[in-house]
């Protein structure tokens, strides 16, 4: 801001300490003139100063863009990562074509297009899907719902779709469960869950988006408890039955939980949201689904974690090798609170205690809390919603796997996101600190023709085709052996900051690592998608595991998500390293040591597709040998399809 | 003493004068502040400040201007990209082909993206806010890269894909801050 008084001499504050002494009765106006325009200046001064004491962030916000795609694709040119040293024999680095001045992409055809379609997971016949709704199985049928868009392959205008099985895998297409018919939930119909009563009735709480855009929970029922297919739903008259609480905001409440029992008779619900920046579960009881008292405390807050959607509250045994019922607590049990973060779109989870008598959980080990620590999967998955079955006695595991090529494509091809094979989570004993996570056993109905490769040796740097058929419907377990000896040799190194995200892909060589598989591969390697292992020795000579999906190399379009997945994985002594990998056309999901450690991710190749798509076996470590031995089968399709004749 | 009482009294209104750009442009701070966190300030205070309603306006309604400036400079794109391709043959077929892709990815931005942002907005589910607008950037970049040689279409799809870059970083302040 100027300076109001050009004319003020520049050393007006040491004029008003000089003058002081000056005050004489001849020229008493001077003084206060001189004065007052010294303060005004210290007052000045002061004002500018306040005004500029506002955060400037503007230094940090090229890290803040960094992540997202959006950001980089101008400034590729400038950005290119590094060259890795030492190209390998059999994976050689390609420069990244992307920017290497290289012919531009094709763009989508559909070959292509079609090709992506998945044949054994579930997805409406087109259009656009998201969360997981009110998973159940009544009456022998396994009944899913989801957050679907009748009118666009883009997220808007959600309703809920619905389907059953008898399996979890052939699914039934039924007519949509709800629609957005009220003014409680006119601007959509969102993520809910089902209870079952004593009596083998279903409730179903869900959230509305009203008129207003306020988000409140309703209360609806199937109208008739007759019919095992429950295809049509009646909406309580007098909904919603939950509105935001003071404090709350009306954008903040949302996904509300199955229900559990309390010691008291009660049945008590969780519901995500957010007080400034920190992540809570509110909880509520009620005796009738209707009138609700809410309970002064929190299930859970933790700081910094932002607005916490689709919590999920359920209880694992630590010995038994089954699921839990919702409302089991005793000995031996630990509780999970799972959420799903807005602001990074991840789902986290932790295992901790639960207090009946106060409605809380703490966290058994807080430096992993939820939101700060394990995910269920560490690539694309979200809103994922767990629920007892109990026809088989499991915990089943749903969750929604988006696109990550661009809108345009999906426009184009019609429809967009799937969601993961249902997986059953058990706590993992052997750890003590994570869920495992499996497919449902019923997928293993799919195998069609398998081969089995044993001992097959993947020296360092090489490559290996596996002779299978078809690769693009395909269910791999694979384990690999690795020579203690080579582990005790390597020297370890401050290699201590390797973080999957963050690294070279499979292109970059390590001494104990990257090995593994490269599914949706083309003979000449142009396209690939390793999932493997990458091992680091620390100067301390413990030994830590990584299990990465790398996406970067995945196709020659340059619209769709290059990112590199992974985390840390637990490997206990004596265990070997194994993976399960199903591949399903532009989805791949990854299993390592049994489910501790998941990552699922969509590629979108442009080559390695139909009968061009392969799969080899690679190690692109610089001082290691690694034993292969691995099973694989083709996967029919589930032929998922409209109810038929209904 | 009479001219202390002066003094003082000449000095406090002059303050008040002085702060007085604090309290009247309270809402010019916010949009400052708001876009000192988007990569591209400059754009993001013209965008804003060309806006009579971004005088009270809220960030989530700083959101929805940022959102209209995207609709409206990818509708004029749209328009550039049907004015070249009414040029038919004088067009080489490369030519012709970007062109027309970019016409299916501009389309999407107008009629997928924009939608999605402002229900979004509205309804405050903000990860589908910022996924509209990540995606307008990718589309208008896509674009850019169709062209063999040189693209007709560089500053508006620079345009189109900054503007989309600033609007998801506004969401994203929505997300991690206060609700508004």
């Amino acid at each position: 801001m100027a300076d109001i008084n050009p004319l003020l001499p520049v050393s007006s504050s040491d004029g008003s300490s000089n003058l002081t002494g000056q005050a004489t009765c001849r020229r008493p106006i001077k003084v206060v003139v001189s004065i007052f325009f010294g303060l005004l200046t210290l007052g000045l001064f002061a004002a500018l100063l306040i005004r500029n004491n506002g955060p400037v962030d503007y230094v940090d916000v090229h890290e803040n863009e960094r992540g997202s795609l959006a950001s980089t694709a101008f400034e590729k040119a400038e950005n290119l990562k590094p060259v890795s040293r030492g190209p390998a024999a059999g994976v050689s680095e390609k420069s990244n074509w992307a920017f290497g001045g290289d012919l531009p992409d094709y763009p989508w055809n559909n070959s292509m297009l079609s090709w992506q379609r998945t044949a054994f997971h579930f997805q409406p016949e087109k259009n656009w899907m998201n969360d997981p709704n009110g998973p159940l199985f009544y009456k022998g049928w396994y009944h899913f719902f989801y957050q679907y868009n009748p009118n666009a392959p883009v997220w808007g205008d959600i309703v809920w779709g619905h389907a059953v099985s008898k399996d979890l895998i052939h699914w039934l297409h039924l007519p949509l469960a709800m629609v957005a018919d009220q003014w409680y939930d006119k601007n959509g119909v969102w993520t809910g869950s089902a209870t079952i009563l004593h009596d083998g009735k279903i409730v179903m709480l869900y959230t509305g988006s009203t008129t207003e855009g306020v988000q409140v929970q309703n209360l609806a029922y199937p109208a008739d408890q007759y019919d095992p297919l429950l295809v049509h739903w009646v909406k309580y008259p007098r909904n919603p039955v939950l509105v935001p609480p003071p404090g709350i905001g009306p954008n903040d409440f949302r996904d509300p939980t199955t229900a559990w029992l309390t010691s008291e008779g009660k049945w008590r619900i969780t519901i995500g949201s957010k007080i400034n920046k920190t992540g809570i579960a509110l909880v509520y009881d009620t005796k009738d689904f209707i009138n609700y008292e809410m309970l002064d405390g929190l299930l859970h807050a933790v700081p910094g974690t932002g607005m916490w959607e689709c919590v999920d509250f359920f209880p694992v045994s630590e010995t038994e090798n089954n699921g839990l019922e919702t409302s089991i607590n005793g000995h031996g049990i630990k509780h999970v609170v799972k959420a799903s973060l807005d602001d990074d779109r991840h789902d986290y989870y932790a295992i901790g205690t639960y207090n009946d008598r106060n409605g809380t959980w703490i966290p058994d080990r807080p430096n992993i809390d939820v939101g700060i620590g394990l995910r269920y999967d560490y690539g694309i998955y979200y809103a994922a919603k767990t629920f007892y079955d109990q026809n088989k006695k499991r915990r089943v595991l749903w969750g929604w796997i988006g696109e990550s090529d661009s809108e345009a494509a999906d426009v184009k091809k019609g429809w967009a996101s799937v969601q993961s094979i249902p997986r059953t989570i058990l706590f993992d004993k052997k750890t003590g600190t994570h869920l495992l996570q499996w497919p449902v056993e019923e997928i293993d109905s799919l195998r069609l023709k398998g081969k089995e490769f044993n001992q097959v040796r993947i020296q360092a740097g090489s490559v290996v085709p596996l002779d299978i058929d078809s690769a693009t419907q395909l269910d791999i377990i694979a384990e690999f052996k690795i020579d203690s000896d080579a582990l005790d040799k390597a020297t370890g190194s401050s290699d201590a900051s390797f973080d999957c995200v963050t690294s070279g892909g499979a292109a970059e060589r390590g001494a104990l690592g990257p090995f593994g598989l490269l599914v949706l591969a083309d003979e000449r390697l142009s396209e690939q998608t390793p999932v493997y292992f990458y091992m680091t020795k620390g100067s301390d000579g413990n030994l830590k595991t990584f299990f990465c999906n790398d996406q970067s190399r995945s196709s020659k379009a340059s619209d769709v998500d290059k990112h590199i997945y992974g985390s840390l994985v637990p490997v206990l002594r004596g265990e070997n390293l194994s993976i399960r990998i199903l591949v399903d056309h532009s989805i791949i999901e990854s299993f390592g040591q049994g489910g501790r450690t998941v990552i699922t991710s969509r590629v979108y190749p442009t080559k390695a597709i139909h009968g061009a798509a392969k799969v080899f076996l690679f190690n692109n470590a610089t001082e290691l040998n690694v034993t292969a031995s691995l099973k694989t089968w083709q996967m029919n399709s589930a032929f998922i399809q409209p109810y038929p004749n209904l | 003493m009479k001219n202390l009482i002066v003094i003082i009294f000449a000095f406090l209104v002059c303050q008040a004068n002085a702060f007085r750009p604090i309290l009247l442009l309270g809402n010019q701070n916010l949009i400052e502040r708001t876009c000192k966190q988007t990569p591209f300030y400059d754009l993001c205070i013209w965008s804003l400040k060309s806006n009579p309603e971004s005088r009270d306006a809220s960030v989530k309604k700083l959101a929805q201007i940022m959102v209209d400036s995207l609709k409206t400079k990818a509708t004029e794109t749209l328009d550039l990209i049907d004015e070249l391709l009414q040029d038919g043959l004088a067009l080489d077929p490369e030519m012709q082909k970007a062109l027309t892709s970019c016409a299916e990815r501009y389309n999407v931005i107008i009629r997928g993206d924009v939608p999605e942002i402002n229900e979004a907005l509205k309804t405050g589910d903000y990860k589908f806010a910022a996924k509209g607008a990540n995606d307008a950037a990718i589309e208008a970049n896509s674009c850019e890269i169709e062209f063999p040689t040189k693209s007709p279409l560089t500053d508006m799809n620079k345009v189109v894909h900054d503007v989309s870059v600033v609007a998801a970083s506004i969401v994203k302040i929505i997300q991690t801050k206060f609700s508004f």
